[in-house]
């Protein structure tokens, strides 16, 4: 029995261990690899090595998409937390057997391609879309609203697809916050909204500061939302897309993503030092309130 | 001592859940500046009043009157009324000081008085170097005392403890029931006490009601309850006791009886109403009961039996002794200077009695 068990295991980590190996560790190897070559015509790219691509990353034009896209993503990530918050305090305080039924109806989306529920948005924000038609129907507006191809529609892409990964780190820290605790500052004189920002609030940052990344990360790359809803190239992730099948800079390309995931490791570094001292002091503290 | 001031009273509060009724038409007072305690087995409902009191539950019906005013349908956080939960529920995100500075603020005290009050809170439960502490780091005796400080911090009209000893152990309990008491004492706040915990209950309050499904069984002081249970609930429930069938044959007047127990007639003193062939049930405590060897009982007004089992306690030898109609009496004797000694082997007939007047006769009721 217990060989069965520790050769379960070895089989297990092993098969996970070469998948990683092959499908993560490799692949990003070659994109690491890669950035440091140079662009070539014929080959796609070629020796020598050198550090001009990431010296072309300075430029204030990357930059200043860089900021762009990080704005977007915080836009996103806010109006995330704003919609996110209240619905899964929403589902926790709902009874226990309503909840599994309502998170496997937040995960559901997932079932359909992302970018067939990008194209159904499109469909919707569209000139001859169902928002437009409605308000011309009504009379409300004389002609169509520009919906589509703004930086609007782009943020609504954005929530609206990456909207699960706020409930769910949100949901899981809400359902562990003691209900005699909120009683208890009841008790002390606390009313609604101080027993919130007080008590719900600090109890729950992990979770917001989970959701928030989870958000926030792939919000920067996800170039089909920008393409498909902003109509331009708004996001990090779609200048790397360029490079890759338009202009087909391979190595400018892999400089790009190089340093976009350098950029998102830093969060998340940032991210655990956060967790790590918030569960060591159970919280954080309310004294600067 | 002046005139009990009535300061809580409730007024026929009921709750039903379902089908179960938690409380029934429960009507209480509750005066100025006492140790009360609400006692009872689990679900008897006692914690049901506290909550209602505290605000966290609604009663179906009835008032609550604080100091004249009728609180029941007062938001929680408006009463002046604080709680010390069973589980303490400390704010795990913020240090001791924070915690029981946490009222304070919300009543919005100024800055510059919060502070010397909650150290006082804290210098009171012996906590003063605790206050930048996370509750986390404090043994479960110390976490008990910072609710209790943060509680009393707000210099509630009442202050409502939830179980709030029975997390600790032993030793510690017995210093906490000292300290609570004195602590008591000092703030002259009235406390309402829930425990299940009859020794606890005897030991720290000034009044006890004990419940049972919803409904007040007794009413009195520690003393009223002990020796005088007013039925078998209360008798069975506070303490230890042994319980013999009877019947009245005679009635003498004033309240004493002559009742025929183990095929014997006897002198009781009954503060109950009785006829002549009315069943009873006579109460005797174990340490009420007197164990004498056969050889040196000098009248024949004894039961007699055998030593069944003999429990060395320390302070006193524990006996249960068997009597011929197959009725056991728990005995407990104390050691004193007169026989350090004494002790009974297996199987050996003693005689047993009791000093009269000690004894309890209720109307007879079948056992629980």
């Amino acid at each position: 029995m217990k060989q069965h068990i520790s050769q379960f295991r070895f089989w297990a980590i092993g098969l996970i261990t070469v998948w990683l190996a092959l499908f993560v560790f490799v692949p990003n190897l070659l994109v690491l690899i890669t950035s440091f070559l140079t662009r070539d015509t014929v080959n796609t790219i070629a020796l020598p090595v050198n550090v001009e691509n990431y010296v072309r990353t300075l430029d204030l034009l990357y930059l200043q998409v860089l900021v762009d896209s990080l704005g977007m993503s915080l836009l996103a990530m806010i109006v995330c937390l704003l919609i996110g918050y209240p619905f899964a305090m929403c589902i926790v305080q709902l009874p226990k057997r309503w909840q599994p039924i309502l998170l496997f109806l937040v995960i559901l989306p997932f079932w359909t391609n992302s970018l067939v529920r990008t194209y159904a948005l499109q469909f919707i924000l569209g000139n001859k879309g169902l928002i437009n038609n409605l308000l011309l129907s009504l009379g409300l507006i004389e002609k169509p609203l520009q919906l589509l191809y703004t930086k609007f529609a782009v943020v609504l892409g954005l929530s609206y697809i990456l909207l699960p990964f706020m409930v769910l780190p949100l949901f899981s820290a809400l359902e562990k916050v003691d209900v005699r605790l909120l009683h208890a500052a009841k008790d002390l004189g606390a009313g609604a909204f101080s027993r919130f920002w007080r008590i719900t609030v600090p109890l729950t940052s992990p979770g917001i500061v989970a959701g928030c990344l989870m958000v926030l990360l792939p919000a920067m790359g996800m170039f089909y939302i920008s393409d498909l809803l902003g109509g331009k190239n708004l996001l990090l992730g779609n200048v790397i897309k360029t490079q890759f099948l338009n202009t087909r800079d391979w190595p400018f390309g892999s400089a790009l993503s190089v340093l976009l995931i350098v950029l998102l490791g830093f969060m998340l570094w940032l991210y655990f030092r956060a967790a790590k001292f918030v569960s060591r002091q159970g919280g954080i503290n309310d004294s600067d309130f | 001592m002046n005139e009990p001031r009535p300061l809580l009273i409730l007024k026929q509060l009921s709750k039903t859940y379902g089908d179960n009724r938690v409380l029934d038409s429960f009507d209480l007072t509750i005066f100025d500046g006492e140790f009360f305690t609400l006692l009872g087995p689990s679900g008897c409902g006692k914690t049901t009043v506290l909550r209602m009191i505290a605000g966290l539950e609604d009663a179906d019906v009835g008032e609550i009157l604080l100091a004249g005013q009728d609180i029941a349908r007062m938001p929680a956080e408006k009463r002046p009324v604080n709680t010390v939960f069973q589980s303490y529920a400390l704010f795990p995100h913020m240090t001791v000081f924070d915690n029981v500075a946490f009222g304070l603020k919300m009543s919005k005290v100024p800055k510059e008085e919060i502070k010397p009050r909650v150290m006082e809170a804290l210098e009171m439960v012996r906590l003063g170097d605790f206050a930048q502490r996370k509750p986390n780091q404090l043994s479960g005796g110390q976490q008990q005392r910072v609710a209790i400080a943060r509680a009393v911090v707000n210099r509630p009209k009442l202050l409502l403890l939830d179980e709030s000893l029975s997390a600790l152990d032993y030793k510690l309990r017995q210093q906490m029931q000292v300290e609570l008491k004195r602590l008591q004492r000092k703030l002259g706040i009235t406390f309402v006490y829930v425990t299940h915990d009859q020794e606890e209950a005897l030991s720290m309050s000034d009044r006890v009601v004990v419940m049972y499904k919803g409904k007040v069984q007794q009413l009195g002081t520690p003393r009223e309850i002990y020796e005088q249970p007013a039925n078998l609930f209360v008798a069975k429930f506070i303490g230890e006791i042994n319980q013999l069938d009877g019947e009245i044959v005679a009635i003498d007047g004033n309240h004493e009886y002559e009742v025929k127990v183990e095929g014997m007639q006897w002198t009781l003193h009954a503060e109950h109403n009785f006829k002549v062939g009315d069943r009873v049930n006579v109460l005797l405590r174990p340490e009420d009961l007197r164990v004498e060897y056969l050889e040196d009982v000098q009248t024949s007004q004894t039961l007699v039996g055998k030593i069944v089992e003999r429990n060395y306690k320390g302070k006193t030898l524990d006996s249960i002794i068997r009597l011929p109609s197959g009725a056991e009496l728990i005995t407990s004797e104390f050691f004193d200077e007169d026989d350090p000694s004494f002790d009974y082997s297996l199987n050996q007939s003693v005689a047993v009695k009791w000093v009269p007047g000690w004894e309890v006769v209720l109307p007879y009721e079948a056992a629980h």
